[in-house]
C-alpha cells in the first residue's frame, strides 16, 4: 500500500523519528443499509503518541474503535493493532489493548475493586496479583476510598476513572478510549484529561474519539478528522492549525447593545477569514477570523469608523472547531451533551 | 508499506489458545460476578424463594381437594401428584431469569467489555447456566421444604436426587434458548414477554398440575410429548413410584435435542452480535 497523503497527513514513513506504527488502517468500510458509518478511512497511530480523531455525532468513530478492538467486523479494509489484524487474529489483539467504551463498561451492580478483581482475572493474572493490581489502580485513580461500594453509587467522573482503571489493568500496549469525557461536567472532565495525560506518559499508545476540539487539543498530538465515515483531515495538531493558518479576533463592545452593528460593520468589511464571523450573545462578543496583520487592522479601522467603544479585543489561535468548518465547510453538529457551551450564533460570512 | 511490526505486543499474545484451565478461571470470575450480584441485591432471590412457597400453597390448598378427589383421594393425594410437577415448572420458570439478566448485560456497557477480552465466548454464557442452575437448586430446596411441610412424602430417596439432577439438565437445555434471546431480542421485557408466550401454553397443555385423562385426544398428543409432562411424570415416578422409562428418555432427549441445536446458537449470535 502506497503512503498516499490526505491533506497532509503525516505518514510514518515520513518519520524516522517516531516509532512504528501501534495502529494501522487500510480503506476500511463498514455499511449499515445506506448509512456508510465507515467509508474507506485511512489512518496510523506511531506508538507512543496519543491520535485524536475528532468528528460531530455520527461520524464513525465508535464503529471505527468497536472494529479497532474487534467488536465489530468490518465490510472491507484491514485494520491491525500491534501488528495483530483485527479480523484475523482478535484473540492476540484483545491481549494487547485496553478499551473504554463510549457508554460505561463498568458492571454497576459490583463495587469498584471487585470490578477490577475481575477483569485481572479475565485477564489471567493470578489472584494475588489481580488483587494487587485492583489495589494499586484505585489507589492511582483516587477511588481506594469507594473501594467497596457498588459503581452505581459513584458520580459520573468516578465511574470514567473506574472505566479508565479498569482498561489499565492488563498493561495495554494500545488504549483506545471512545469519547472519554462526553456527559462529564467541566471540573469532573480536567480530572479525566489528567488522567489520560498520566497514562499517556507512561508511554502507553493512545487512540481517542471527541467530539470536542479543546479535548483533542488538550490529549492528542496528532488530529484525524472524520465526518461521515470519511477522513478529511489528518496531521499533528499544530501543523493543521497551521495549515488553516490565521487568527480569530475576541471583539467586544463596552455596550452589550453595539453587538449587533458591530457584527454588521465587520460583515461590510467582508473579512471571511476561514471560518464565519460569529456572535456570542451570551459572552457579549464577536469573534473575528482574520489571516493577516492587514485585516486586523482593516477590522480596528471599521470598528472606529463606526464609532463603536471597545472593552477588549483579544487575538486566539483558531480554535479546532474552527478548523473544522473550515475543512467541511459546516459546523460540526452540537454535542447533545453539554460539556463545553458553544451556543455562539452564525452571521453571514 | 511494512508498518505492522509487533514490537509492542507480548510473547504471551503469540498462542491465540486458550487453555482449558485459562476458561475454568475465566467462567469462575464471572461466577463470582454474578454471585456478587446476588450478594449486592438480596432481593432476586425473592422470586426463588417465594415461587415455591406461594405455588405450593395455592395450589394445594385452592385445587387440592377438588383434584384430589378426582384422583381417588383427598388433599393428600393432590400433593403427591402436584409436587413433582411444580418442581418440573420451576426448572422452566427459572431459566427465564438467565435470558432477562443477560439482556441487561448487553444494554450496558460491560458486555462490551467482556467481549474486548482475550476469554472465550462460551465463558461468559456458562457462568451465567451456572449461576442461574444454582438458583434452581435453593428455590428446589425451598420446594422441597415446603412440600414435605404440606405432607409430601418420598418413598424413594435417591428418586429425589434423580430427579434434581433431571430437571437441572432440562433447564440447563431451555436456558439456551432464553439465551440466545437476551442476544436477539432488544430488551428484558422483551425476553420475559417472549418467555410467557412459550412457557404459558407448555405449562397448562401439561401434565403438571392435573392428570390429562379428561383432555381432548389431540392435546393428550401434545401433553405425552410436551418435556414439561415428561419432565413432571419422570419426577412422579422417580420420588412416588410409577413406570418411567418413557418419560425419561423423551425428557432426557428433548434435553439433549435442545442443548445441540441451540447452545451453537446461542454462541454464535453472541459472537456475532454487533
Ligand atoms: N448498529 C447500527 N445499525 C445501524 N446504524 C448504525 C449502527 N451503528 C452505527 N450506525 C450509524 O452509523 C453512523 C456512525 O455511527 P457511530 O460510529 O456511532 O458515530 P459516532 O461515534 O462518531 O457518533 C451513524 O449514522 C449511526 O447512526
Ligand atoms: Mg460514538
Amino acid at each position: 500500500m502506497g503512503g498516499g497523503t490526505v491533506l497532509g497527513m503525516t505518514r510514518i514513513d515520513k518519520n524516522p523519528e517516531g516509532g512504528s506504527a501501534a495502529v494501522s488502517v487500510r480503506g476500511l468500510v463498514k455499511h449499515y443499509g445506506e448509512t456508510k458509518a465507515l467509508d474507506g478511512v485511512d489512518l496510523d497511530v506511531r506508538e507512543g503518541t496519543v491520535m485524536g480523531v475528532l468528528g460531530p455525532n455520527g461520524a464513525g468513530k465508535t464503529t471505527l474503535v468497536r472494529i479497532l478492538s474487534t467488536l465489530l467486523a468490518p465490510d472491507a479494509g484491514h485494520a491491525t493493532v500491534a501488528g495483530y489484524d483485527a479480523v484475523r487474529q482478535p484473540r492476540q489483539l484483545r491481549r494487547v489493548i485496553g478499551l473504554t467504551g463510549q457508554y460505561a463498561s463498568v458492571d454497576e451492580k459490583l463495587p469498584g475493586w471487585e470490578n477490577l478483581y475481575m477483569i485481572g482475572r479475565l485477564l489471567d493474572l493470578p489472584r494475588k496479583e489481580a488483587r494487587t493490581r485492583a489495589d494499586e489502580l484505585l489507589e492511582r485513580f483516587s477511588l481506594t476510598d469507594a473501594a467497596k461500594r457498588p459503581a452505581s453509587t459513584y458520580s459520573g467522573g468516578m465511574r470514567r476513572r473506574l472505566d479508565l482503571a479498569a482498561s489499565m489493568i492488563g498493561r495495554p500496549a494500545v488504549l483506545f478510549l471512545d469519547e472519554p469525557t462526553t456527559g462529564l461536567d467541566p471540573r469532573t472532565r480536567n480530572e479525566v484529561w489528567d488522567e489520560v495525560k498520566r497514562m499517556v506518559g507512561e508511554g502507553v499508545t493512545v487512540l481517542l474519539t471527541t467530539q470536542y476540539m479543546e479535548e483533542a487539543e488538550q490529549l492528542a498530538s496528532e488530529l484525524t478528522v472524520v465526518d461521515r465515515g470519511q477522513v478529511i483531515a489528518g496531521g499533528a495538531i499544530e501543523e493543521l492549525k497551521a495549515k488553516v493558518g490565521g487568527r480569530a479576533l475576541r471583539i467586544r463592545p463596552a455596550d452589550p447593545l453595539r453587538l449587533r452593528p458591530l457584527a454588521d460593520a465587520l460583515d461590510e468589511l467582508g473579512i471571511t477569514g476561514l471560518a464565519t464571523t460569529t456572535v456570542d450573545t451570551d459572552r457579549g462578543d464577536v469573534l473575528v477570523p482574520i489571516l493577516s496583520d492587514e485585516q486586523l487592522t482593516a477590522v480596528v479601522g471599521a470598528v472606529t469608523a463606526r464609532g463603536i467603544t471597545l472593552s477588549s479585543i483579544t487575538t486566539e489561535l483558531p480554535s479546532l472547531d474552527e478548523v473544522f468548518l473550515s475543512l467541511t465547510g459546516h459546523r460540526a453538529s452540537a454535542p447533545q451533551d453539554a460539556v463545553p457551551t458553544d451556543d455562539r450564533q452564525e452571521v453571514a460570512v | 508499506m511494512s508498518t505492522a511490526t509487533a514490537t509492542t505486543a507480548p510473547a504471551l499474545a503469540a498462542d491465540a489458545r486458550i487453555p482449558l484451565r485459562g476458561h475454568l478461571r475465566h467462567t469462575g470470575a464471572l461466577i463470582r460476578r454474578n454471585l456478587l450480584w446476588i450478594r449486592q441485591d438480596p432481593e432476586s432471590m425473592f422470586d426463588a424463594l417465594l415461587m415455591p412457597i406461594v405455588f405450593t400453597l395455592l395450589f394445594v390448598y385452592v385445587f387440592g381437594g377438588s383434584i384430589g378427589q378426582a384422583l381417588g383421594g383427598g388433599q393428600d393425594a393432590y400433593v403427591q401428584y402436584v409436587i413433582p410437577g411444580m418442581l418440573a415448572m420451576m426448572s422452566m420458570t427459572m431459566s427465564q431469569g438467565v435470558g432477562t439478566g443477560f439482556s441487561q448485560d448487553f444494554n450496558s456497557g460491560v458486555m462490551d467489555r467482556f467481549r474486548s477480552l482475550p476469554i472465550g465466548r462460551g465463558s461468559v454464557l456458562f457462568a451465567k447456566i451456572t449461576v442461574e442452575l444454582g438458583r434452581m437448586l435453593f428455590a428446589t430446596t425451598v420446594l422441597m421444604i415446603v412440600s414435605v411441610l404440606v405432607g409430601f412424602e418420598i418413598t424413594n430417596w435417591p428418586g429425589l436426587f434423580a430427579t434434581v439432577g433431571l430437571s437441572a439438565l432440562f433447564a440447563s437445555s431451555i436456558m439456551w434458548v432464553f439465551l440466545t434471546l437476551g442476544v436477539i431480542l432488544k430488551n428484558a421485557q422483551s425476553v420475559q414477554a417472549m418467555g410467557f408466550l412459550v412457557l404459558f401454553p407448555l405449562q397448562f397443555g401439561s401434565s403438571i398440575f392435573a392428570p390429562t385423562d379428561s383432555m381432548p385426544g389431540w392435546l393428550q398428543h401434545f401433553t405425552d410429548y410436551n418435556p414439561l409432562s415428561t419432565l413432571a411424570d419422570a419426577a412422579r415416578g422417580l420420588m412416588v413410584g410409577g413406570p418411567v422409562a418413557h418419560d425419561l428418555w423423551v425428557t432426557i432427549g428433548w434435553s439433549v435435542a435442545i442443548t445441540a441445536v441451540m447452545a451453537p446458537v446461542a454462541i454464535h449470535k453472541f459472537r456475532t452480535k454487533n
